[in-house]
């Protein structure tokens, strides 16, 4: 059984958000859709619509977080839900509860929407398979599998600078091994129809036959960002030089780190990317973060509509509890 | 009883029979085949028209769960488990708690199984002092105990030089040590690595996990004399690996798990925890490999890799659940739905599951020459049987298996002429 059959409902719609793998070209321009007429929200006096009145979101944290964490609670508000967010990383998990019995307790709030972030490849997916019937659950990124909100909001940011996707060229430069970004994102452009995904890595931060995920692999930025319209950057995680992927930060910087020199080998209008948080002068320099060319502020606002379309698609979809009128 | 099984498929591979023939028990042992001995009165008789007659499975793995892990299995609820699947030897390996590292402990388990009265039950003893790999474990007083060989239980010695030491100890009290290859530290990870991890998010661990490690083994036992068994190989190149070394004389055996051969990497998806298994399920050229490896006799025996658990170790997120599969249910039915899929034929598989097993153990078991002990299998081998939660008598209900239709229904088990098991009916 994959993820397709759990996330989706036998009409084909989306009732969970998991992962974007699986998922068809007609659901991800749906999303990405909703989110563009969602996005001048914010610009409104009032930031509101009643699209979620009356429904409870619950973010299930298990693992730290702050602009995932804090944009979805913006989403849900803004959707007039209730929210609660619960970092479990510090509370049940401590006590010894299992993540069945934590599941079942906040069931028992009636809730209508689990956001969930695990340390767990397969977390998300795990926990749709076990709630009731009317909860939607949306995956806010498991282990190194999925982060399919950043995916979408990705693409989003994409195509409202390059609307012909299957015109680009996109560069992916760092950490794949470990990101689930980096496979959202992936899965997400393919489907989208990208001309070329590239992956940009030394091949200690790559996975096993990383091309089957539909990539071509560079070993050497010059060649990975020659000509490429967009550039999405890794977060390098400083635990990397422990387990004896890397050398150093420096040696990576020096290598692969994106500069102004090397952003030069893309093309002139080339966009930059990162989800963020960045570690200046790991895997970007400040003068690239901060330029113009950088888009990575605007991700995060992005991040708010993207979560609110997934939010309202999801939950539009999903079957009302027992007794309660449509 | 002098008893008599009438009629059945009698087979016996390590005599090469393979006729439909009576068996004549008495006094516990085989007293004749075809021919009743001399005198012989028949106190009870088998029909086994239509049934398959074999000696009683070895299972060269089997976890117990005791002592240490009683919520999960007891020996007594797992012995009555492998005896209703056909098997009337079990090996536990020595990763009990506590460790099988001292005579006690041995001991122990041995009253344990009398009492249960099911399934014979065989210890291995630890090579090292709390399979540590540190200190040798007393294992000429652990031989004397009734420990049938000596093994790193499923926790194999980083240390060389330790390792090479514990080898030649054992080779002292000719000793057969079970070895399960695998890397400490390239083994750390949760799926083979191969496409279906990458895609999936799971950290890996590459075939050369453990064949770097099983070549290096190959090579410290080359001038030690030592016999030496390696456990549940997974890989393509394992197979090579071990066939090449046996044709160079090496007195080395090899077993494969009965689910490295029916699963593949990917049977993941779903994140299914059932799968989550040491070493793990590996690519379909390498489960391809395993299963010629057993059909050409590289592969020596068969075993369940048997591993009950408790419903929580499996209802979690796949990477934090604990490994393993429960597997005595299922080994002979598993073994069957191979002869129908693939090159492997009937005796052969069979072969696997008794002489094989006991050839490595150095028993005088698993055939039925005249005066061996009368521990016999009789099954249905065509009924079909749905795997469901009811059918599993195995205190563990982890199985991957549950929903697929096998082949193979055990109609009786005897130990030592016997009557341990009689069913089949339902």
């Amino acid at each position: 059984m994959s993820a397709s059959d759990v996330q989706l409902d036998r009409q084909g719609r989306l009732r969970h958000f998991l992962t974007v793998e699986g998922l068809s070209r007609r659901h991800l321009i749906e999303i990405l859709d909703t989110a563009e007429s969602l996005h001048g929200v914010a610009e409104r006096r009032v930031k509101k619509l009643p699209t979620l009145h009356g429904k409870t979101v619950v973010n299930l944290f298990f693992e730290a977080s702050t602009r995932t964490r804090t944009t979805f609670e913006l989403a849900a508000k803004r959707l007039s839900a209730d929210v609660i967010t619960l970092n479990i990383a510090q509370s049940s998990a401590v006590k010894g509860e299992s993540l069945l019995d934590t599941l079942r307790n906040i069931e028992a709030m009636q809730c209508d929407m689990f956001v969930v972030r695990h340390q767990q490849s397969g977390a998300a997916e795990f926990i749709a398979r076990h709630v009731k019937p009317h909860i939607a659950v949306l995956n806010a990124g498991d282990g190194r599998h999925a982060h399919p909100t950043q995916g979408m909001l990705d693409a989003f940011t994409i195509r409202r600078h390059k609307p012909d996707f299957a015109k680009l060229q996109v560069a992916i430069v760092g950490d794949i091994l470990h990101s689930r970004v980096a496979r959202s994102l992936i899965h997400a452009l393919n489907i989208l129809g990208v001309a070329e995904i590239r992956v940009v890595a030394p091949r200690t931060l790559l996975p096993f036959a990383v091309e089957s995920l539909g990539v071509r692999v560079f070993l050497d930025p010059r060649e990975g960002l020659k000509d490429v319209d967009v550039v999405v950057m890794l977060r390098l995680q400083k635990e990397r030089m422990e387990g004896a992927l890397l050398p150093s930060e420096p040696e990576f910087f020096e290598r692969y780190g994106l500069t102004e020199e090397r952003l030069a080998l893309a093309k002139p209008d080339a966009i930059v990317m990162h989800p963020g948080p960045i570690n200046r002068g790991v895997e970007i320099d400040s003068r690239v973060a901060d330029g113009p060319r950088s888009v990575i502020l605007e991700q995060v606002t992005n991040g708010i509509a993207v979560r609110m379309a997934i939010m309202s698609i999801t939950l539009g979809n999903h079957a009302h509890p027992a007794g309660e009128n449509l | 009883m002098r008893t008599v099984i009438r009629g059945g498929r009698v087979i016996d591979p390590a005599h090469q029979i393979d006729m439909v023939t009576d068996v004549f028990i008495a006094d516990g042992r085989i007293a004749g085949i075809g021919r009743p001995p001399d005198g012989f009165s028949v106190e009870r008789l088998i029909d086994a028209r239509e049934r398959v007659v074999c000696p009683g499975l070895i299972d060269l793995c089997a976890r117990l769960r005791e002592p240490g892990h009683e919520h999960k299995a007891t020996i007594a609820s797992e012995a009555r488990a492998a005896a209703a699947a056909g098997i009337t030897t079990l090996v536990c390996p020595p990763d009990t708690d506590p460790v099988i590292d001292e005579p006690a402990v041995v001991e122990w388990i041995r009253r344990r199984a009398e009492a249960a009265g099911q399934a014979r039950v065989l210890t291995l003893g630890a090579l090292t002092h709390g399979l540590r790999g540190e200190r040798l474990a007393e294992m000429a007083a652990l031989k004397e105990a009734g420990c049938v060989g000596v093994g790193d239980g499923g926790r194999p010695i980083a240390n060389t030089r330790v390792l090479r030491r514990a080898l030649e100890y054992a080779a002292t009290f000719d000793l057969t040590v079970f070895l399960t290859p695998l890397d400490p530290w390239l083994g750390q990870g949760l799926a083979h690595e191969g496409r279906v991890a990458t895609r999936m998010g799971l950290s890996g661990v590459p075939a050369a996990a453990e064949t770097g490690v099983l070549a290096r083994d190959l090579e410290l036992i080359r001038d030690l004399g030592v016999r030496v068994h390696f456990c549940r190989l997974s890989s393509a190149r394992s197979v090579e690996l071990v066939a090449r070394a046996r044709a160079e004389g090496l007195p080395v055996t090899a077993d494969v798990a009965i689910h490295h051969l029916h699963l593949s990497e990917i049977d993941l998806a779903g994140f299914d925890s059932r799968c989550h298994v040491c070493p793990p399920l590996r690519g379909e050229r390498d489960r391809d490999a395993l299963r010629a490896g057993l059909a050409s006799g590289a592969l020596d025996a068969l075993c369940s890799d048997h591993q009950p658990h408790d419903p929580d170790a499996k209802q979690a997120p796949f990477g934090d659940t604990e490994p393993g599969i429960s597997g005595l249910d299922t080994l002979l039915s598993l073994s069957l739905h191979l002869t129908r899929t693939d090159a492997l034929a009937l005796p052969a598989a069979l072969e696997r599951l008794t002489w094989g097993p006991a050839r490595i153990l150095g028993l005088d078991r698993g055939h039925l020459g005249i005066g061996a002990p009368a521990d016999v299998c009789v099954f249905d081998p065509v009924r079909e049987w749905r795997v469901t939660a009811d059918h599993l008598r195995s205190r563990g209900q982890n199985s991957p298996f549950l929903g697929w239709d096998l082949p193979g229904r055990v109609t009786q088990v005897l130990l030592e002429g016997r009557v341990i098991y009689e069913g089949g009916q339902d």
